[in-house]
């Protein structure tokens, strides 16, 4: 900086600097505003949660307090056991995590199996069966409820885990994710096994599964959120108690609890943890998984 | 001669090359296509044969021909339900767009902190429509819910927002894009991060600004992703049910009954399961239309 003061500078390299030096503050006062931007977005969207997280710990005297307070006063950490003491949580939560996971390791295997069959092997009518399936994409699942509802019921499978989790397996849009990502694998590394003599399940088991272990780790963390927070079905198929998802069961503990706002507020935050938490480990994951296959549960 | 030395000669089939693609080929396909066989396209006919009956889900099916349809069209709640569902899906799916869009445009500008305010932006989305709209339940209380402490600040009176006929359907539309704007910002960023750099380089010689380079630049090559988040978000609001379950049970006076909340309420508390499938047929119809009509849109438009 000592060389532009010792010299003399030259019109155009003065103005040259001026101009600088002008766009540089008003690329300040852009930032700025960006990053105004930034928290307002950031107090609408993670506020709720934070709210939530906040008001989950306050005294029911305080959680509708007017002004309201931002945190509470003397944490109150015994109403997440209280919540467990009145309603089985921890069965819900289960019951979740129990549906949630076999139609995850369920889904995985069937649709890779299917899309490997799609993308690599050689049978009749495989043109014509790959057609049906991607048209079945374009039914939404709100359209075939009640004659879901009707077949489930002919099953016998009304208000039992068979219920609550074998309907909620197939689905189109994981076969053909998979079946374009098998598309895009190089063959070699199959055909040298198969003039080595190993069989197709051998071949899949042993190659093709393993090198889909990324496109398997994206899509299971979508199937397990979307099933995690699944409503309309688990509300159709279950009665008992026994049987409520977590969903359900945060929707019911609100009914019976009106006005309880604080144990309400435990119970959402212990519904929404755990996929939260599942957030934060895999989220390089979700985002991968979003960003390829874009479906919504 | 022996029979032995006929079987190297020539193996079962099973055992040939094609006879291994072929029964592995069907073996592989078998449990996924008899899932989507009955779970999804049995229930498709279920619908159809349903909606030509009279059934109330115990006893027996009485067939009634179009009577079913004939009802619908006069059905005035059934007409007003497709009209709240399209004033929520006209109003959700631009502001989806608009809200999203500007969100991916905000984290990929470089700012520092920008992943801790991406995480922050897609957390909702983690979070179930069911809490979500337990929570904002609980926001939009009236009068000491946050919300009306809040706009109390800018002297603004309290509203009873879930309880009001005006304002039911808007908060239904908050709830539902505060929950569902993260997962379009990442189709967003996705799509702004594949544009090729150079492009923005090349127009900043040539003297483009920032808005002209967002105009001709990122608008044009964002089209595909444009695309497919209008289509699945159209798809998904015209289904919108979870909230309208927690938060409104489609009150007050029917100010927020969406269309599939009332085919629920037909079918699961009327025990009307034959009109409830032919309400369903017809909105699988309306959806389908609308879907194939926007993909015609999006095609025929001609590419910058």
């Amino acid at each position: 900086m000592s060389r532009t003061t010792d010299l003399p500078l030259t019109r155009p390299a003065a103005v040259a600097r001026r101009r600088a030096r002008a766009r540089r503050r008003r690329r300040w006062g852009d930032r700025l505003v960006l990053y105004a931007l930034a928290l307002i977005a950031f107090v609408i969207l993670a506020g709720p949660l934070l709210w939530m997280i906040s008001s989950s710990l306050k005294t029911q005297g305080e959680v509708l307090a007017n002004p309201p307070s931002v945190l509470p006063s003397d944490p109150q950490w015994g109403n997440y056991s209280q919540v467990f003491r009145q309603v089985p949580f921890g069965r819900y939560l289960l019951n979740s995590l129990l549906v949630a996971s076999v139609v995850t390791v369920v889904a995985l295997l069937f649709h890779s199996m299917a899309a490997y069959s799609l993308a690599r092997l050689r049978f009749p009518g495989r043109q014509a069966i790959f057609m049906a399936i991607l048209s079945t994409l374009m039914v939404p699942f709100t359209v075939i409820v009640i004659p879901l509802f009707v077949i489930v019921d002919w099953l016998g499978w009304v208000d039992t885990y068979a219920g609550l989790i074998i309907p909620m397996i197939p689905h189109a849009f994981g076969i053909f994710l998979l079946r374009q990502f098998y598309l895009s694998l190089p063959r070699e590394l199959e055909e040298a096994a198969i003039v080595d003599g190993a069989s197709l399940v051998r071949v899949y088991w042993h190659i093709v599964l393993p090198l889909s272990r990324p496109i398997l780790a994206a899509l299971g963390v979508f199937f397990f959120l979307a099933n995690w927070n699944n409503f309309l079905w688990p509300l159709v198929v279950t009665q008992s108690q026994e049987l409520w998802v977590v969903q359900l069961g945060i929707q019911q503990f609100t009914g019976q609890y009106g006005s309880q706002y604080h144990l309400i507020m435990a119970a959402s935050t212990i519904a929404a943890l755990p996929t939260l938490i599942m957030f934060f480990v895999f989220q390089k994951r979700l985002v991968e998984g979003i960003k390829m296959t874009g479906l919504k549960g | 001669v022996s029979a032995t030395a006929v079987q190297t000669r020539r193996p079962r089939w099973w055992r040939t090359r094609r006879g291994q693609q072929w029964l592995v080929g069907y073996g592989f396909l078998l449990p996924d296509v008899i899932g989507l066989a009955v779970f999804v396209g049995l229930p498709i006919l279920g619908a159809f044969y349903l909606s030509f009956h009279d059934w109330s889900g115990i006893g027996a099916r009485e067939f009634s021909g179009l009577e079913n349809y004939d009802t619908l069209i006069q059905d005035k709640a059934f007409l007003h339900s497709l009209k709240i569902t399209a004033i929520y899906t006209f109003s959700f799916v631009p502001l989806l767009y608009v809200f999203s869009l500007s969100l991916a445009l905000l984290v990929n500008q470089g700012l520092a902190l920008t992943g801790f305010f991406r995480s922050a932006f897609f957390a909702p989305f983690m979070v179930s429509l069911v809490v979500a709209s337990v929570v904002w339940s609980f926001m939009l209380q009236d009068p000491a819910g946050v919300v009306n402490s809040i706009i109390g600040l800018f002297g603004i009176s309290p509203q009873p927002w879930l309880g009001s006929t005006r304002f039911a359907l808007v908060s239904v539309i908050v709830v539902t894009l505060w929950q569902a704007v993260g997962y379009s910002m990442i189709i967003f960023l996705a799509g702004l991060q594949d544009i090729p750099r150079v492009y923005y380089e090349a127009a900043r010689i040539d003297g483009a600004g920032p808005w002209h380079r967002f105009r001709y630049i990122t608008l044009p090559l964002l089209r595909p992703t444009t695309v497919f988040v209008l289509i699945i978000s159209f798809i998904g609001a015209f289904q919108l049910f979870d909230p309208i379950f927690v938060m409104t049970s489609g009150g007050p006076a029917d100010a927020t009954t969406t269309t599939v909340y009332y085919i629920y309420e037909t079918a699961f508390e009327f025990l009307q399961l034959g009109y409830a499938s032919a309400l369903s047929v017809v909105l699988f119809a309306i959806i389908l239309l609308v879907s194939l009509f926007q993909l015609r849109v999006f095609r025929d438009e001609p590419d910058h």
